[in-house]
């Protein structure tokens, strides 16, 4: 049955899969900022910055969406995994601090590049390791098993660290990583002017896939004794299952191929999918096994007045997101 | 542990926001000012003032995402370190903060175009994605303000045995405080901004003016040229400023007497007032003026004002720091104002302020003043709320999370946000000092 909390939980997932898309792709630039090599290294460089620097801040606006929407809709939800989950969050939110301040010191500030550049490499490749724990903790139900826990005599380290300090929950942010670096690999091929630096990320793109492959593989492999539910929904979702791997099939062959426009389309789409993926696969539970989305839920008066706000709020985001898109990428003539 | 699980807890929650609030009333006003300077360029033809929106474009640039970073840090903070908080009021808060979601967000896009759409689109497109930046930001500070004054003085819930029964959250943006804290808020951001770069570039003119007055200063492209760049400067952002201070002092009466009626010990607090009495005096660092405290509180010099003893000792908040605090605030404040009444006298006699020395070092010293009046003031509303999470409703102490050892996050975030505020101020100075 689809009913208000159902839409709002659906908003969460549509800003969630527009910040990973947006802000993931910001990341993952960090990522191959860190791993610039070969002779045009300070080229790949530039390129990632020209390409980030105009719109990063408002795809980052994206996770606050996710943030502000959950604790307004699902307000048990937010305070039990800002309760259980606590140390990895934080981790993320100094990636996030650190990544965002080291851009634009690198950018404006008086020492250069080459400090900063290593702090807002290294801060891109911490920040979606720790997302991605924190989802794979959460789909392994240990984050609600934890929060049971509070109460009674469990000790700091079952409560606090053991729900994502383990080997599914880092599959998953490994996972969450290679898939970022995919996703600004794929679409810095086509930000890209020149056929050389076009091969140098179409190369990488080529590469995170592969990594993302290995990745997938084994937080699949992983899943099925620490997310049992997860990997049944997956693995019986045949119909979005075979969406995911026509679409990584495409964006190969795309890339391949040297389309890359076609590359960042089957790109995108094949990163929705997973992602998709996922949450179906743990409907109706927003944290397995202890909160439905309709157990979490607000009262309705306040889920009405939030459908409302984010109606009233789209109205003007997505005219402006789409100026600022058009603004910045689309070719300059020049 | 060397402090409490809450004292952390608040001490991480009260840094990160105290970190914030600079950056944020830098958000809000320096868009302004940008697109004040852009606007008269496109009036006046004077390259200067293009030159001039640029050059506080990379500042605004640096600071806004400081800004932006911080302002995430917060709201991931609300969950983090207040979780029985937010599953409380999360329903009741979460639609103002929603709505300041969309404002951050069109602030975002839009800055983003206009520090980076010089080339790309046209100049009145440009000046019009500035000025969406400006309102979007003051929509921003309205959004935020608004839930920190329902936690000051809520409304729109029904409460019972600790649960909310009932929830309006119209109600609850509409509640007592809203409109005395976001006006107060907004004059700060403008008044602080505004001079603090007016004081910046009064701090330039003064030190160029040094050797030109001793007959050292003959190069003509040297300290003249960039003379106009810091006239102007200067000018613009006093536009922005003087209005701001001058009217802040009335926002303060104003918020002073809600707080007298709403919040009565609060009231008490700041006037660190014991004894309930009629004719209250009002007492400043060691003066004292008769009946002036009950005749400000609600305009009677005879009017009784209550005093700490009138209410429970476990529902006082800390009285030193929220009377201290108070101080600083009034203080700084009436300073920043007499300040900007002479200026305003200098420039209605048609005098340049650019050649008044007095003036420009009043305006140089003031450069932090409006940044110190506003951590004051905060102190006063956000220390002067406690015992207090929700006013009346929760306690701070309810609501903290389970987690134990929160004084290592409180250090981490402690180191990080000392460490950018350093990186950031040596930024700024090499901005400014490249233009001299």
């Amino acid at each position: 049955m689809i009913g208000l909390p159902e839409i709002i939980a659906g908003v969460v997932a549509i800003a969630l899969n527009a910040y990973v898309l947006t802000g993931g792709a910001d990341f993952g630039g960090g990522v191959w900022d860190l791993f610039a090599s070969g002779e045009r290294r300070e080229r790949q460089r530039e390129l990632i910055a020209e390409s980030i620097a105009p719109i990063w801040e408002a795809n980052h606006v994206w996770l606050i969406v996710v943030v502000v929407v959950l604790f307004t809709g699902f307000p048990s939800a937010f305070s039990m995994l800002g309760t259980v989950l606590h140390i990895p969050l934080t981790i993320m939110l100094i990636g996030i601090v650190l990544r965002g301040s080291a851009f634009v010191f690198r950018s404006y500030g008086p020492y250069g590049r080459n400090r900063w550049g290593l702090a807002f490499a290294i801060a891109s490749v911490i920040t979606p390791l720790l997302l991605g724990t924190i989802i794979g903790s959460i789909a392994t139900g240990a984050a609600a098993d934890a929060s049971a826990k509070i109460a009674g005599a469990a000790s700091f380290g079952e409560v606090f660290v053991r729900p994502w300090a383990a080997p599914f929950p880092a599959a998953v942010g490994f996972f969450a990583l290679a898939l970022f670096a995919f996703l600004a690999a794929t679409y810095l091929t086509v930000d890209a002017e020149q056929a050389e630096l076009q091969e140098d990320f179409r190369i990488r793109a080529l590469a995170a896939a592969a990594a993302v492959l290995v990745c997938a593989a084994l937080a699949l492999g992983l899943a099925h004794s620490a997310a049992p539910r997860v990997a049944m929904g997956v693995v019986g979702g045949l119909l979005i299952q075979a969406a995911t791997a026509s679409a990584a099939i495409s964006a190969i062959a795309a890339l391949w191929l040297r389309r890359y426009r076609l590359a960042r389309i089957a790109a995108a789409a094949q990163v929705s999918l997973i992602l998709w993926g996922w949450m179906i696969a743990q409907y109706p539970y927003l944290i397995p096994p202890a909160l439905t989305i309709r157990a979490a839920a607000a009262p309705a008066g306040t889920l009405r007045l939030l459908a409302v706000g984010l109606a009233g709020g789209a109205v003007i985001l997505l005219p402006s997101l789409q100026y600022m898109w058009r603004t910045f990428k689309t070719k300059s003539r020049a | 542990m060397l402090i409490s699980d809450l004292m952390a807890a608040r001490a991480q929650m009260a840094l990160s926001l105290g970190f914030h609030i600079i950056f944020a009333e830098i958000g809000i006003a320096m868009p302004l000012l940008m697109v004040l300077a852009e606007w008269r360029w496109r009036r006046t033809g004077d390259g200067v003032y293009l030159q001039l929106a640029r050059r506080w474009a990379k500042g605004t640039a640096i600071l806004f995402a400081v800004g932006a970073v911080s302002g995430t840090v917060l709201s991931f903070e609300l969950g983090l370190l207040w979780p029985s908080f937010m599953q409380l009021a999360g329903p009741v808060i979460g639609i103002p903060f929603a709505l300041e979601g969309f404002a951050f967000f069109t602030e975002a896009i839009f800055l983003g175009v206009y520090l980076y759409g010089w080339e790309r689109v046209s100049s009145r497109a440009h000046t019009l994605a500035g000025l969406i930046v400006a309102v979007s930001g003051a929509a921003s500070a309205l959004f935020v303000v608004i839930v920190n004054a329902w936690m000051n003085t809520p409304t729109g819930v029904t409460v019972d045995g600790g649960r909310f029964t009932a929830i309006d959250p119209l109600v609850a943006m509409r509640n007592p405080s809203t409109i005395q804290q976001v006006v107060h808020m907004l004059l700060a951001a403008y008044a602080s901004t505004g001079l603090a770069v007016a004081g910046i570039h009064a701090a330039v003119l003064l030190k160029q003016r040094g050797p030109q007055l001793s007959g050292r200063g003959a190069d003509p492209s040297g300290p003249r040229a960039s003379g106009a760049f810091h006239r102007h400067a200067m000018t613009v952002a006093l536009t922005v400023g003087i209005p701001a201070a001058l009217l802040q002092p009335i926002s303060g009466d104003t918020s002073a007497r809600a707080v007298a009626r709403w919040q009565p010990v609060k009231l008490a607090a700041m006037e660190s007032l014991v004894e309930t009495q009629r004719g209250a005096p009002l007492r400043l660092v060691g003066f004292e003026i008769p009946r002036a405290l009950s005749l400000l509180a609600f305009r009677d010099p005879d009017a009784e004002v209550r005093g700490l003893s009138a209410f429970p000792r476990d529902e006082w908040p800390p009285v030193t720091p929220v009377h201290v605090a108070f101080q600083v605030m009034v203080i700084l404040g009436t300073l920043m104002a007499l300040v900007c009444a002479w200026a305003s006298v200098t420039m209605l006699r048609r005098r340049d302020i650019a050649d008044h020395r007095g003036l420009l070092r009043a305006l140089a010293l003031l450069t932090p003043a409006g940044f110190i009046a506003t951590e004051a003031g905060w102190v006063v509303t956000e220390v002067g709320r406690q015992p207090w999470i929700i006013g009346g409703i929760m306690r701070t102490a309810d609501a903290v999370t389970p987690m134990p050892g929160l004084a290592v996050p409180m250090i981490v975030f402690t180191l990080i946000y000392v460490g950018l505020a350093a990186v950031v101020a040596i930024s700024i100075a090499w901005l400014v000092r490249e233009t001299t």
